[in-house]
């Protein structure tokens, strides 16, 4: 939980509305994202979050097809996000104009 | 989520509110696309997705979608939607724009649609800078058919149709739409986008908010393609499809703006909205006064009435117009009516002919096989159509005398010179008038009201209508002398 808290963005997947296309695996930066082994509903093998790493970038949430299948948050305060700023991250975070 | 992970972070990206929540499409799983895993078209409706919520702009955005595989747009965006058939979106959505300038007007296609049967559509639409944004889903491929080759086809790309590839000298080159429509004045803003890596991908949504901005702030006509990776027709892994948008796609469509006018671009002085619907009688001259009332002398009693004309002649005449006071006046007594008009593309000296029937009855066809009462208004007229009147019917002749050939024991003539008869009365071009007066005489199932209420609302000069009028009775009266009622 601590690990966490710290990272600067966070990911949740909605494994129903996944279809394992794979697109946010390749994308992510700090390479967060694997596919998993089970099956959804559909018999997708459908993307998981590692659960640490996310720099809350938002690009996978770009490369993703599917309207709601990924929610990226981000940290809202500077401390959260300053305890934990891997290299990977920030690169991640110049290659997403979105933001 | 827990609210224990969540408490320092908040959602900066999710599900855009211009979606619905679920898509009515399926029974289950309904926040699940239609697409297949990998396909380009989610990511456009979400990059456009989130330019509608961004700019505030969801319950004024009309969406047209295609044909293909994008055509469920309705399913999934919480906008006004229509559906137009296969390329025809940029007609439909000009009519969108035009008839509510304050709406924010999007047309969704694919390369078969835009770039094959709807070419002639965006084309116009550019060249007129009409203020819409085009979002032009190019995959290369006909997908939701099948893979057939489309004009996109990059040159040696396998499709159903193009099984050795496509080959430049049988099925010419790829279509490269941005740069044909960069040839035109009108548009402001055209870009080629690509979804084939990230930063393409971050690139194809700065651009399409753009477009839909542009419209916002009503600059002009703004098209963005999108190269866009079509995994299952082209035979290959999501990220194959991807990288494939980035290596061999961009090579035959590269990226860029084609046309970027957005920032001199001045807000068009807004076009004049289409009249409503109440003042369009009073444009075309046919105001709520002149208009049809329907039924405003409809005759009492159940006598059956089923009369079947068939008038011909030259055109110029009054072919068309004898039949028209005929069919308006039978309206105008609340009798369902027909009128069928039927001639060659010259407007003067060709022939020319309409079918008209009155009915108490649904009328099952306006076509008049057996004419209880042909008008014949000069000699080949009466040639063409003689044989066909029903027998104990009526022919009525323009001319000195009834041609012998076309005698028949079996019908009631009355040949008469009317356009003579028009002559004397002020003006030759009556004599249509003077035939139809004769043709109520015979045919006498109309009320005079109806007849007076008709010509009034089809004549418009008042010296027409008493030149008219006095042609009617002129006419009636040479019926009168020489029968009586014979017809019910």
């Amino acid at each position: 939980m601590e690990a966490q808290k710290r990272d600067r963005g966070l990911l949740y997947i909605d494994t129903d509305e996944c279809k394992g296309c794979g697109l946010c695996v390749e994308a992510c930066p700090p390479k967060v994202i694997h596919i998993g082994e089970r099956l959804n509903h559909y018999g997708y093998r459908t993307a998981v979050y590692a659960g640490s790493g996310c720099t809350g970038c938002g690009i996978c949430f770009l490369v993703c097809p599917e309207p709601g299948a990924i929610t990226v948050l981000r940290a809202t305060s500077p401390q959260v996000g300053a305890k934990r700023a891997p290299a990977a991250g920030v690169e991640g975070e110049s290659s997403c104009a979105s933001n | 989520m827990s609210s224990e992970l969540t408490s320092d972070y908040t959602v900066v990206h999710t599900k855009s509110k211009a979606f619905y929540e679920r898509y009515e499409r399926k029974d289950d799983l309904q926040h699940q696309t239609h697409f297949c895993p990998g396909c380009g078209h989610g990511n456009i409706h979400k990059m456009l997705a989130s330019a509608i919520e961004e700019l505030g702009i969801k319950d004024r955005t009309i969406l047209v979608g295609p044909v293909g595989c994008g055509v469920f747009t309705y399913y999934y965006f919480d906008v006004g939607n229509v559906s137009a058939a296969h390329g025809r979106a940029p007609a439909v959505a000009t009519a969108m724009k035009r008839s509510s300038p304050e709406g924010i007007v999007i047309s969704y296609q694919g390369d078969g649609d835009l770039s094959a049967i709807g070419t002639a559509e965006i084309v116009h639409a550019a060249n007129r800078g009409e203020r819409i944004t085009v979002i032009f889903v190019n995959n290369a491929i006909y997908s939701m058919t099948g893979g057939q080759f489309a004009p996109t086809t990059l040159i040696g790309q396998k499709s159903t149709t193009t099984p050795g590839g496509r080959s430049a000298a049988t099925e010419g080159y790829p279509l490269h739409v941005c740069e044909m429509l960069a040839t035109l004045e009108a548009p402001v803003y055209i870009e080629r986008v690509g979804l084939g890596d990230n930063k393409q991908i971050t690139q194809a949504a700065r651009a399409i908010r753009r477009a839909v901005e542009n419209q916002v702030r009503g600059v002009g006509f703004s098209l963005v393609e999108v190269l866009s990776p079509c995994p299952t027709i082209w035979k290959m892994t999501p990220v194959e499809a991807q990288h494939w948008v980035r290596d061999v796609m961009e090579k035959t469509f590269p990226l860029g703006v084609f046309r970027d006018r957005t920032r001199e671009a001045q807000p068009l002085p807004q076009q004049k909205p289409a009249p409503p619907l109440e003042e369009i009688p009073g444009i075309l001259g046919v105001a709520d006064a002149d208009l049809p009332e329907g039924n405003a002398h409809a005759m009492e009693g159940s006598r059956e009435v089923d009369l079947q004309v068939r008038i011909a002649g030259f055109g110029g005449q009054g072919v068309l117009l004898l039949g028209e006071v005929l069919a308006e006046a039978g309206l105008d007594a609340g009798l369902e009516v027909s009128w069928l008009p039927s001639y060659g593309p010259e407007m003067r000296s060709g022939t020319s002919n309409c079918h008209v029937r009155l009915s108490r009855q649904p009328i099952d066809s306006p076509l008049v096989a057996m004419p209880d009462v042909l008008v014949a208004m000069n000699e080949p007229s009466l040639r063409k159509f003689d044989a066909s009147v029903r027998p104990g019917g009526w022919i009525i002749y323009n001319g000195e005398a009834f041609p012998r050939e076309y005698e028949r024991a079996d019908v009631h003539v009355l040949a008469r010179p009317f356009t003579r008869l028009a002559d004397e009365l002020g003006d030759p071009r009556a004599s249509n008038m003077v035939m139809l007066g004769a043709l109520l005489g015979i045919a006498d199932v109309l009320p005079q009201a109806s007849i007076d209420a008709a010509l009034r609302r089809l004549v418009k000069n008042p010296r027409w209508v008493a030149l008219d009028e006095r042609a009617l009775d002129r006419g009636r009266k040479i019926y009168k002398e020489a029968h009586e009622g014979v017809l019910p």
